[in-house]
């Protein structure tokens, strides 16, 4: 019976948000209150729908970008001739990670100019370190029983890898790329700073026109994408591991 | 045949194996035994490259194993490894069916050698089929895990501590199906256990391995007769030698003529058991019956007596 009420939850949440996508206007009246007398309640200075595809979608570019380096890399470091450069892959994907987004953009502008291109070169760099992590994680703690059965039963490396390496490391995989694509819906906000269309322009609208309705209905958009795709990935991740015989003991 | 010549594993400068040299008969099961770290692994694993040699070479049917790429060798050996590294992700069919779908083996070919196999293992084809291994108990996927390194039909079978994760009586059942499958197949088995009983009931051969080096390599009578050094003699135990020269056989070969009371034996029951019952019943004799039900004589505490007394 519980079990019942997350999904439900989920439902309504994806209900609302394509309704208020879809058409804001019967969302006027509540958003009303906390609007000045004349200031509009709904953005207004383009489609919420057509905005929150282009910020998808510069999500999805960046964050396709980051699982093809990321997993690439921890596959090359994880092999017995890539193998020295794991500390030095380790260390460039981390500095990825601590440098801030803003000034990914402010040095990205002057060469890429303004416009989506910078926003992707940030999102791609602050996106690369949960999943290299992760995969790193799910190739090196395979089960040793397993592994040596893939040698002895005459398995190439190529094989080994696809047949029974990325499977079983898919659900920790999944999980990197899930921290990745919740991290980067929020940041790709930032991105509207340079210009960018994302979210992040109904909020700078709203806190350059002092409405706090805008910055509201931006930020809980991109809160409800980032919710449901959170939990979207998580039933992806449960349905593998369960397939992957992983965590089928409980 | 398996002629392991001069094989020899240095990992840093330290040795873990030490020159050894045996031949292996072809259908015969021979058991390596040794303390831990004596080497018993790496010099399996040598058989199949999973480990390459310092120095030395091992031939199969005369061949140098280094005359192919390794993994071609290693799909012509079968593996079989403790706690069975069954592939969680994969369907009992479908792990029993990984060598020979890397062989490229055509479908039809595969489901009959699955079907034939886990029929073979006493496990309902029907029912276990697409099963995945954690929906197994711990004997069914030990013996998916045999059935998987059979499944190519290799000559070889290499085995590591197979049984070693079994509870004991699941272990006896699963001792007696290997070795009737190994009748059955004609299978040269190399298998590696620390369990002195399985290694005298299974062995036609037994090889000692201590510190690296092979200290004795014989059939197990000749070990309890003639142990090489103390650290065999310690392995055997003294106290146990009698017993293990009646584990070798089975009652069946010691069948004398004559009739007897009370419940037949198994003519498939080691002698060491047949000695218990009779011990147990309280008679001088009982008999011996075939596995259609015949009597084929009997055995007695005397003749039991003798063969556990040493051998001259
Ligand atoms: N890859 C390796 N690198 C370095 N030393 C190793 C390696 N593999 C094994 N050894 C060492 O070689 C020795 C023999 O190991 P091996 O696994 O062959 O022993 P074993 O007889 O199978 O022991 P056990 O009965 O515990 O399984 C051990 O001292 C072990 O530490
Ligand atoms: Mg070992």
């Amino acid at each position: 019976m519980r079990a019942w009420i997350p999904h439900l939850l989920r439902a309504a949440l994806l209900v609302v948000l394509i309704a208020f996508l879809v058409s804001p206007s019967w969302f006027d009246p509540l958003l009303k209150p906390l609007v000045q007398d004349n200031a509009p309640a709904i953005y207004n200075q383009g489609s919420l729908l057509t905005l929150t595809l282009l910020h998808l979608r510069t999500v999805a570019i960046a964050t396709t970008g980051a699982i093809i380096v990321a997993v690439t890399l921890a596959i090359l470091v994880t092999r017995s001739f890539g193998a020295e450069f794991l500390p030095l892959s380790r260390s460039l994907v981390n500095v990825g990670q601590t440098f801030p987004p803003v000034a990914v953009l402010a040095l990205a502008v002057p060469i890429l100019g303004f416009g989506e291109k910078p926003t992707l070169v940030a999102l791609f760099l602050y996106g690369l370190l949960p999943i290299f992590e992760n995969t790193l994680t799910g190739l090196t703690t395979l089960p040793p029983s397993v592994m040596e059965a893939a040698r002895g039963s005459g398995m190439t490396d190529r094989q080994r890898l696809f047949k029974v390496e990325l499977p079983l490391a898919m659900p920790v995989i999944l999980a990197g790329i899930r921290l990745s694509v919740v991290i980067s819906l929020a940041t790709a906000t930032i991105g509207s700073t340079v210009a960018a269309k994302t979210l992040g322009e109904v909020i700078i609208a709203g806190l350059q026109s002092n409405n706090i309705a805008f910055v509201l209905q931006g930020g809980l958009i991109v809160g409800a994408l980032a919710v449901l795709i959170y939990d979207g990935f998580s039933a992806i991740e449960r349905v593998m591991a369960r397939r992957a015989g992983l965590a089928a003991r409980s | 045949m398996i002629e392991i010549d001069g094989i020899t594993k240095r990992y840093d400068g330290i040795t873990v194996v030490n020159n050894v040299s045996m031949t292996i008969e072809p259908r015969t099961v021979t058991v390596i035994v040794g303390t831990s770290g004596s080497g018993k692994t790496t010099l399996l694993r040598m058989i199949n490259r999973l480990v390459e040699p310092t120095a030395g070479a091992i031939r199969l049917d005369g061949d140098d194993n280094r005359s192919m790429p390794g993994f071609e060798l290693r799909r012509r050996i079968g593996y079989a490894i403790q706690g069975h590294g069954l592939f969680p992700h994969r369907t009992v069919a479908q792990n029993i069916a990984t060598v020979p779908v890397l062989l490229g083996w055509n479908k039809a070919r595969i489901d009959a050698k699955v079907t034939e196999l886990l029929t073979l293992f006493q496990l309902d084809p029907a029912a276990f089929a697409n099963r995945f291994p954690h929906e197994l108990s711990g004997g069914q996927q030990q013996r998916v895990g045999v059935a998987r390194a059979l499944a190519a039909e290799p000559n070889v079978l290499l085995m590591d501590e197979p049984f070693g994760a079994l509870d004991p009586i699941i272990r006896a059942k699963a001792q007696a199906d290997l070795l009737a499958i190994q009748r059955l197949l004609g299978t040269t088995i190399v298998l590696v256990t620390h369990d002195m009983d399985e290694a005298f009931h299974l062995a036609h051969k037994i090889a000692v391995m201590d510190k690296g080096a092979l200290v004795q390599y014989g059939r197990p009578a000749e070990l309890v007769k003639d142990p090489a050094t103390a650290f065999v003699q310690t392995l055997i135990g003294t106290s146990e030698r009698p017993f293990r020269l009646l584990s070798i056989e089975t009652a069946g070969d010691a069948v004398e003529p004559g009739p007897a009371e009370g419940q037949p034996l198994a003519e498939t029951v080691s002698q060491r058991d047949a000695l218990s019952e009779l011990l147990w019943s309280g008679r001088a004799a009982l008999p011996v019956a075939a596995t259609d039900g015949t009597i084929l004589g009997r055995v007695t505490l005397e003749g039991l007596t003798r063969r556990a007394a040493k051998p001259q």
